[in-house]
């Protein structure tokens, strides 16, 4: 199995590049640009998913580990004239750091305490920006220049550009974490999720199970922060408020908890149902006090119904109905257990 | 075990290839939208000029010219600047009911960007990457904006007449496509800091202004004029945070008897009723994009009952001193006040006649004139250097410094009182630059009269 999985893997990978990379050509200038933003979304995502879904904790601030991947790329590319790639690695080993901080002290919560502290982390920590103005710019933030690399030839579309790396970055943080899901980190994450005093037994390291998920969840979150910062040419404070930090969460729990394909799934749902609506909205020309206020509504209505039809998100809702359809002969192996079980991808 | 992950491999691939039918479907649905064309289409044909109308430019076709632009239709700055758009919208309409741009119909597409800089990113890319817009119109708010401007340069898209007095707009050789419009914050600044200087000589002055540059530049234009020794505390808020209690505790504490407030509406109303709770009346002198009496007077009695009190609107914004660069809401006699409330009442009745109303029209106006400008098939360079070459005064009280090395707007205004929720002017119309050394001086020219088509001659 072991042997199987990881060609497999990147055959996946091989063909989803290969569909970004047709569908970037293909559309429009906006479609890349909003290609790129489902992949800064889709990075954050499967890192949260990852910790809520796998290791059982909750986060109500990550992002907060956005904004410091967002300003550590930002303030590389702005003193030090670094390359992106350089920018994008100090960044992740900035935010791993961070996220270890912080972990050490979530191992010690649960529940509401771990969902209260993080919280506090979400809201406060944008804040330091306007306390420091002259380093990160106050309010209006840092501008970021990203441009496209010479050998391109000049008239190189950016947004294509934007796409492309976001999605390579994207694509290698799932790869990695769906191998990291399936190793012996992993199974000790599920093993702690479940029940800690029997993974503690089994000598499992509960606390260290623990802050790991923490990195590598904040490491994707940071990871995240500077593909943003890149495709908005933007860091402010105004982009890491609390919002985000619950649509991120949105995008897990809609996808499916736990699924790195749900976290694609959540991540295509919260970037571009807005758009949609907005441009539903002003092309049945209602007046600019409903049309505005359609985008959050549509959201709030299709989080209603995933989790009514879905109650294991978009990705659980496909497997049930892969399920049903493969019929009685496979039923043994349709999730039928505690709603727990059920939500254990790979549990094979 | 096998079947499991052959089943990941096609829920992977089944979720790309619906990921792309999702983008691609999308992509087609970009259909035209309806803000702003709710008016009969060109009918006359205007100028003596008979060349056939072309797509000369991205945004534009014989028919139609789309525009966008950036609002904050919700959020923290949507009370009250909500209402621009529509009302730019609403001109547009008269106009495109009475012939249009040369026979072309304005099209206006506003997006909500809640005045989140990261949101008006990607609103705008959209609006010039997918919907192809001539150019981008009075696009609102400093934060807001200046996530753009550099991008919106780049792709060279015409950036006029943002909605935001900051002197950032004014830089021509970096940023060529950008035009201010309204009064900028300096040239303000030192004319309220002026009438504080001479009209409140020994007092101990307050401010309180937004950690942004709207608030910095202002803060700049005060200190040009008045003598620091006066300034007793300077306190700054950030929109994202509603409590105020500890700047105006400050600004009581330090016995300030004047405060000078560059704040957007919704702060103007909690820099008021905080005072009223700690038992603080200072005098309020109230930078202009704060001080709508109209929309001020709303908020006061909306955010006062949400902490279940009543209060009279009108009579706490009673003796506000502020400055204004539109003529007087109430000043019946002006003919742009006559113009602006007919379109009002055929196009926008449902909001009231405020000051963002007047602002959203008189801007529009100015675009128009800018675009009979720039001639009957023009491209986008063909606005940029209409608008360089300078506009003729129009609805504001004062001229404007467009041409090739200064694209600020309107360059003064007056000082004015708030008297039952009107504007009274008090004092000539002021002028002055942005220089700490450029003097103030009265202006001596009068505003000419709106044209009686309500459309500015080609």
């Amino acid at each position: 199995m072991i042997v199987s999985t990881l060609p497999r893997r990147l055959a996946v990978v091989i063909v989803v590049a290969v569909i970004v990379a047709f569908l970037s050509i293909k559309l429009n200038a906006f479609r890349d640009y909003q290609i790129a933003e489902v992949a800064y979304e889709v990075t954050a995502v499967a890192g949260l998913t990852v910790l809520t879904g796998l290791s059982g904790q909750i986060s109500l601030g990550h992002g907060a580990f956005m904004a410091i991947g967002g300003y550590t790329t930002a303030l590389i590319l702005l003193h030090l004239n670094w390359p992106f790639i350089a920018a994008l690695l100090i960044a992740a080993v900035v935010t791993a750091a961070a996220g270890a901080v912080v972990g050490v002290a979530a191992a010690r919560l649960r529940g509401p305490y771990l969902a209260g502290a993080t919280l506090m982390l979400g809201v406060a920590l944008p804040a330091v920006a306007y306390a420091y103005p002259a380093t990160f710019g106050g309010d209006q933030g840092l501008n970021v220049v990203f441009t496209t690399p010479a050998f391109l030839g000049a008239n190189f579309p950016l947004t294509r550009w934007q796409a492309w790396v976001g999605a390579a970055v994207a694509l290698v943080t799932l790869l990695l974490l769906a191998n990291l899901c399936y190793s012996r980190i992993g199974r000790n994450w599920r093993a702690v999720r479940d029940d800690d005093v029997a993974a503690a037994l089994d000598g499992i390291n509960v606390a260290l199970a623990r802050i790991r998920a923490f990195v590598v969840s904040a490491t994707c979150a940071g990871v995240a922060g500077s593909l943003l910062a890149v495709i908005t040419a933007l860091v402010a404070p105004g982009a890491y408020t609390l919002t985000l930090s619950i649509a991120l969460l949105t995008a897990a729990v809609i996808g499916g908890l736990g699924s790195l394909p749900g976290a694609l799934w959540g991540s295509l749902l919260i970037i571009l149902v807005p758009t949609y609506a907005s441009d539903v909205a002003t092309s049945h020309g209602l007046s600019s006090s409903v049309g505005s206020n359609i985008p959050v509504a549509a959201y709030g209505v299709i989080l209603i119904l995933v989790m009514l039809a879905f109650p294991q998100g978009i990705q659980g809702g496909l497997r049930r109905l892969v399920a049903l359809f493969a019929g009685p002969m496979n039923r043994e192996n349709e999730p039928v257990a505690t709603p727990e079980h059920s939500e254990k991808e790979g549990s094979s | 075990m096998n079947r499991r992950h052959r089943f990941r491999l096609s829920a992977v691939v089944a979720v790309s290839t619906a990921a792309a039918f999702t983008l691609a479907a999308c992509s087609s649905s970009s259909s035209p939208s309806a803000t702003g064309t709710t008016g009969a289409t060109g009918t006359a044909s205007a100028g003596s000029s008979t060349a056939p109308l072309t797509a000369s430019a991205p945004g534009i076709t014989a028919t139609t010219i789309t525009i966008g632009s950036h609002q904050p239709l919700t959020g923290p700055a949507a009370p009250g600047y909500s209402e621009i758009a529509p009302a730019s919208a609403a001109y547009f309409a008269y106009v495109n009911a009475h012939g249009g741009v040369y026979g072309r119909d304005i099209d206006y597409k506003y997006l909500d960007d809640a005045y989140n800089p990261t949101q008006t990113a990607t609103v705008v890319r959209q609006l010039v990457l997918q919907d192809n817009v001539y150019a981008i119109f009075d696009g609102l708010g400093t934060p807001t904006h200046l996530a753009v401007e550099s991008f919106l340069n780049a792709q060279k898209v015409p950036d006029v007449f943002v909605a935001s007095g900051c002197d950032c707009w004014d830089q021509p050789t970096t940023d060529p496509e950008t035009f201010g419009w309204q009064l900028d914050y300096i040239r303000e600044g030192k004319i309220l800091g002026q009438y504080i200087a001479q009209h409140f000589k020994g007092k101990k002055v307050g401010y309180f202004y937004q950690d942004d540059e709207f608030g910095m530049d202002g803060v700049k234009g005060l200190d040009y004029e008045i003598p620091s020794s006066m300034v007793v505390s300077r306190q700054s808020y950030v929109d994202t945070n509603v409590n105020v209690a500890p700047q105006v505790a400050a600004l009581r504490a330090s016995g300030a008897q004047v405060v000078v407030s560059f704040s957007i509406p919704a702060f103007t109303a909690l820099l008021k009723l905080t005072s009223l709770k700690l038992g603080f009346s200072p005098t309020l002198v109230v930078s202009n994009v704060g001080s709508d009496p109209i929309t001020l007077s709303g908020l006061l009695e909306s955010f006062a009952k949400q902490g279940g009190a009543t209060v009279n609107g009108n009579s706490l914004t009673d003796g506000m001193i502020t400055d204004s660069y539109a003529p007087s809401l109430g000043d019946a006699s002006n003919s742009w006040i006559a113009l602006f409330k007919k379109v009002h009442a055929q196009y926008d009745a449902k909001a009231p006649f405020d000051g963002n109303v007047l602002y959203g029209m008189g801007v529009a106006y100015t675009f128009v004139q800018a675009m009979l400008k720039a001639g009957r098939n023009p491209t986008r360079a063909d606005l940029v250097n209409a608008i360089n070459g300078g506009l003729q005064q129009g609805p504001l009280v004062a001229p404007y410094a467009y041409s090739m090395t200064d694209h600020d707007g309107v360059t003064g205004a007056y000082i004015g009182v708030i008297n039952n929720g009107a504007l009274t002017p008090e004092g000539p119309v002021l002028t002055t630059d942005t220089s700490a050394t450029g003097a103030i001086t009265s202006y001596t020219g009068t505003q000419p009269t709106a044209p009686a088509s309500g459309i500015p001659a080609p």
